[in-house]
């Protein structure tokens, strides 16, 4: 079992002992490590130890939350007494219906043994391997290396009791030399799948000695690589592909379920359960994930519920509630886009005159229900011409329409990766996106990256 | 506490390390968010924990727990002092961490009234007041009011004898109003977007801002963008009003001058700057109206302590003079490059984070100009307020900004409303075309409560006291480019 009996039966007693109605206990702990170099050389080296336990009470309708890191039973009662007392003040929310009951979770392995190999001068040991080769093409490197044990327990008292181990690790990678940078990721349950000289191969292919020419901004057919395209997925997922933004009017997908709304060749789905990505078997209700498709070959299908949002429409949830108390929604975090027929070459063979990007930074939204974002490329930005890949260019800045984006993909490639920003602040939960590249017929970049 | 933290210093001094420090973090963070009359959120965090910093063999190790005993801390202390060994095996240039005189001191945030001994319902009564006059107006989907208190009570302790306590207490709040129609959103808030404005002060900051007062104005002005016209596309006159500008300071002032950043240590994840360290006494980064310092003493801004998390007290220095960078944000081990000392910027978030350069509050001086006399001295242009999106390249060379709402300027005066406006540039040349800055009784502090930087990832609460400022020939309406 991946957590100790003694901490299940504390995190028991607490649902046992509640006053409230309803009481759900969720337990996260984390045992992490990251290191970063920069400069080829390491610059922060930092490890980690926490847990923390979040307590959502409800008495009727009011519903009231406290989080603690203080694992101790004397402070889980208070805070315990804490969220019953919150949530005696708290005013009913007539649309809860109520937390779920158990369902049955599937059994996956989302815990590698191997992981405890990445001691801190195992880690060193191969950044060292990684700088060495960047040192000999006369670059320098930058980065992060971190592995981490997440457990994760959900236990309610309507009788969910779901609990689960895993482990991960992830790489990014910068390599610069004086005209250019290039990007590698890599992200994974076991690190035996790491192929270290092949991430430093990737992002040192990525760099040039040409100076990066500058070139108008204006529409250009693009080839976006999955770093890049994963990052147009999330921002759909956050956008659009769920329920809370279908019920308050502000997703993309309000009254065009059905509709093709992107090219017949994009499908896009949510599935923790895909081997094929980082599998996680429950949401943070306890509930099991389930495969949620939003675009079938183009056309709006589906989007992702918690048991809330689920509520208010008499559906059942999808298995994708997050840590209460969620105010954004239940947004899909397992996405995947199927792959096609192409492959990278062959997108680049078909080009005329285009754009190759490989990542986007600092990206945002311009305007939401058109999925209209903005950002710059970054670490690999190069001009296509007449099928060849001819030389660097100045970071672009791109402001466009993700669906209009997605309407006009002439190929797609059928190698995927796993793609991850790795940690999100503050709670250790290691997410991916699967995507493939893709050719766009036309995107619009709006400005250059130029002093 | 004090007895577990000299066991840590004692067995440092022990092992013979370079330096060593210690921080026991305890942090209570209370919530409240309501949505459309229902309280979507009502949470209090307690999170508490200690991490230590050592400096072996010329590397850094870092380790933390939220276990507070006497044997974790020392298991933590061994496994930082394991990790620092490691990292030693990969050194860079020499690490010049220079020593300073020990410091024993208490510091407190001054308040009036503590956030956490108000009443949850007291709370939650004000939100859903100022949140049911949003939704008097029929044209307002969602309604939302957010109200945060936040307090955190620090010790810091090193091998160099400091032993510095502090308590800093936080509070903010704020409304909006989003209105959809058809294929259009449009959002108004109050007093500032994404939860509001913050500031080290108690729960009287909160009254201050009186938000029900507010609130039938700014649902009104978002119905309104529903029928307004769209941002023109063309080079003009801009003026930004104070809540946009502090964001305009934070993305493209304040994250540049980091010297961290400079230095490379964040290339992997946030990016460096276009700045060098040479660049300081030299680069004309505005024009001669654009003085900046950075503050840290400033009552009541939201990057405003008492000491850093190495041990530095809060300081006031100029970093941009009458348009020069004179200075840059530095810590005990990066301010050689300048050849001075840590103008005292590193912070951690929380205990189970190592300290970063941070910004504290990055201070835009005011000028000479009433908002009135700068508009009616504008032939043509758009006034903009209320940040709704940001974006900048790694290097903080080439943003693109949206606002909630702005106003033509023409022959002077303020006419028509636009909605979706935008505006981009290049943070040079914009510094440099600012020509006039609006004078103190137009001046205020924002606090920016979300500044990510850092792996693992971390969130820093700063802030930006700025007027209302112009800038010529700037690019607005770029939103299909």
């Amino acid at each position: 079992m991946a957590i100790t009996e003694s901490a299940l039966h504390l995190l028991k007693n607490v649902v046992q002992e509640s006053p409230a109605d309803q009481t759900e206990v969720v337990l996260l702990t984390e045992d992490s490590s990251l290191t970063r170099f920069a400069g080829s050389a390491i610059h922060q080296h930092v490890a980690e130890k926490n847990q923390i336990v979040i307590l959502r009470v409800v008495l009727g309708k009011r519903i009231a939350v406290v989080t603690t890191n203080i694992f101790q039973p004397s402070s889980l009662k208070q805070s315990l007494q804490r969220a019953v007392s919150l949530a005696k003040v708290q005013q009913p929310n007539d649309e809860f219906i109520s937390l779920p009951g158990p369902k049955p979770i599937p059994e996956i392995e989302s815990f590698s043994k191997n992981i405890s190999r990445l001691t801190p001068n195992q880690k060193v040991r191969m950044i060292k391997n990684l700088l060495r080769q960047v040192k000999e093409k006369r670059c320098n490197a930058s980065g992060a290396f971190s592995n981490g044990v997440v457990k994760l327990a959900v236990i309610n008292s309507l009788g969910v009791e779901a609990y689960q181990e895993f482990s991960d690790l992830f790489l990014h990678l910068i390599v610069e030399n004086e005209k250019s940078s290039g990007y590698a990721s890599f992200v994974a349950r076991d690190p035996d799948q790491l192929d270290i000289d092949a991430l430093a191969q990737e992002a040192i292919g990525k760099t040039s000695k040409e100076e990066p020419m500058q070139i108008e901004p204006g529409e250009y057919e693009v080839i976006l690589e999955p770093y890049a395209v994963s990052e147009l997925m999330s921002f759909l997922g956050y956008l659009g592909f769920h329920a809370l933004a279908v019920q308050e009017g502000r997703s993309f997908f309000v009254n065009r379920f059905g509709e093709k709304m992107v090219d017949e060749k994009v499908t896009i789905y949510d599935d923790g359960l895909d081997p094929g990505g980082l599998q996680v078997p429950f949401d943070f209700e306890g509930l099991p994930k389930k495969r949620v498709t939003f675009f079938e070959r183009g056309v709006a299908k589906e989007v992702t519920y918690d048991s809330f949002t689920a509520g208010r429409e008499g559906m059942d949830s999808t298995g994708h509630g997050l840590i209460a108390p969620n105010t954004v929604g239940p947004i899909p975090i397992n996405l995947f886009m199927t792959g096609g027929e192409s492959s990278l070459e062959a997108m680049v063979t078909s080009v005329q005159r285009g754009i190759y990007v490989t990542r986007f930074h600092y990206t945002n939204v311009v305007e939401p229900m058109n999925a209209v974002i903005t950002g710059m490329t970054r670490d690999g930005t190069y001009l296509i011409e007449r099928g060849e890949i001819k030389r660097p260019i100045k970071n672009l800045r791109f402001t466009e329409s993700i669906l209009k984006a997605l309407s006009q993909v002439t190929a797609i490639s059928k190698n995927r990766r796993i793609c991850s920003e790795g940690t999100v602040y503050s709670r250790r939960f290691v997410t991916g996106t699967v995507a493939p590249a893709i050719k766009v017929d036309g995107f619009n970049f709006s400005g250059v990256s130029a002093l | 506490m004090k007895d577990l933290i000299q066991n840590i210093l004692d067995l440092a001094k022990l092992k013979r390390v370079a330096y060593a420090d210690i921080r026991v973090v305890r942090r209570q963070n209370e919530e409240i968010e309501v949505k459309n009359g229902k309280v979507e959120a009502l949470i209090y965090d307690e999170d508490f924990g200690f991490g230590i910093r050592v400096l072996f063999q010329g590397a850094w190790g870092f380790a933390c727990s939220s276990k507070v005993t006497k044997r974790e801390m020392e298991a933590v202390f061994n496994k930082a002092l394991k990790i620092a060994k490691a990292s030693s095996r990969i050194r860079g240039k020499e690490i010049l961490f220079p020593l300073t005189s020990p410091i024993k001191d208490r510091y407190q945030t001054p308040f009036s009234i503590d956030p956490f001994g108000v009443a949850p319902e007291m709370k939650l009564h004000f939100l859903l007041d100022a949140d049911a006059i949003l939704r008097k107006n029929n044209k307002v989907r969602i309604s939302e009011a957010f109200l945060g208190s936040y307090k955190t009570e620090k010790t810091f302790a090193s091998t160099e004898g400091s032993y510095i306590e502090q308590e800093i207490v936080e509070c903010g709040a704020g409304i909006a109003a989003t209105v959809i129609e058809g294929n259009e959103v449009q959002v108004r808030s109050y007093p500032n977007s994404f939860r509001g404005n913050f500031a080290t002060q108690g729960y009287e900051w909160i009254e201050k801002l009186a938000l029900p007062d507010k609130a039938e104005g700014i649902a009104e002005e978002a119905s309104q963008l529903l029928s307004a016209k769209p941002c023109p596309s063309k080079v003009t006159t801009l003026i930004l009003d104070s809540s946009q500008l502090a964001l305009q300071i934070h993305e493209s002032i304040g994250h540049p001058i980091e010297l961290d950043r400079i230095l490379g240590t964040e290339a992997s994840y946030a990016g460096t700057s276009f700045l060098k360290p040479e660049m300081v006494g030299h680069l004309k980064y505005g024009s001669e109206k654009v003085n900046i310092f950075a503050d840290a003493t400033h009552p009541g801004g939201l990057g405003s302590f008492g000491y850093d998390d190495e041990g530095i007290k809060a300081q006031r220095v100029p970093i941009i003079s009458q348009g020069i960078l004179v200075n840059l944000l530095t810590s005990r081990e990066t301010a050689h490059h300048l050849k001075k000392k840590s103008n005292g910027t590193m912070r951690a978030d929380g205990w189970n984070r190592i300290p970063l350069i941070r910004m504290t509050n990055i201070n835009l001086e005011p000028g000479e100009w009433t908002l009135e006399q700068m508009i009616a001295d504008t032939e043509e242009g758009l006034f903009l307020t209320t940040n709704r999106s940001w974006s900048i390249d790694d290097k903080r060379i080439n943003f693109q900004f949206g606002t909630e709402i702005g106003w033509e300027i023409k022959n002077g005066k303020l006419g028509e409303m636009v909605k979706n406006p935008t505006y981009t540039g290049i943070t040079p040349h914009f510094w440099n075309s600012c020509d006039a800055i609006a004078n103190r009784e137009h001046w205020q502090m924002w606090g920016t409560p979300n500044c990510g930087k850092g792996e693992p990832g971390q969130i820093a609460h700063v802030g930006h006291g700025t007027a209302p400022a112009r800038f010529r020939n700037v690019q607005v309406g770029v939103m299909k480019g």
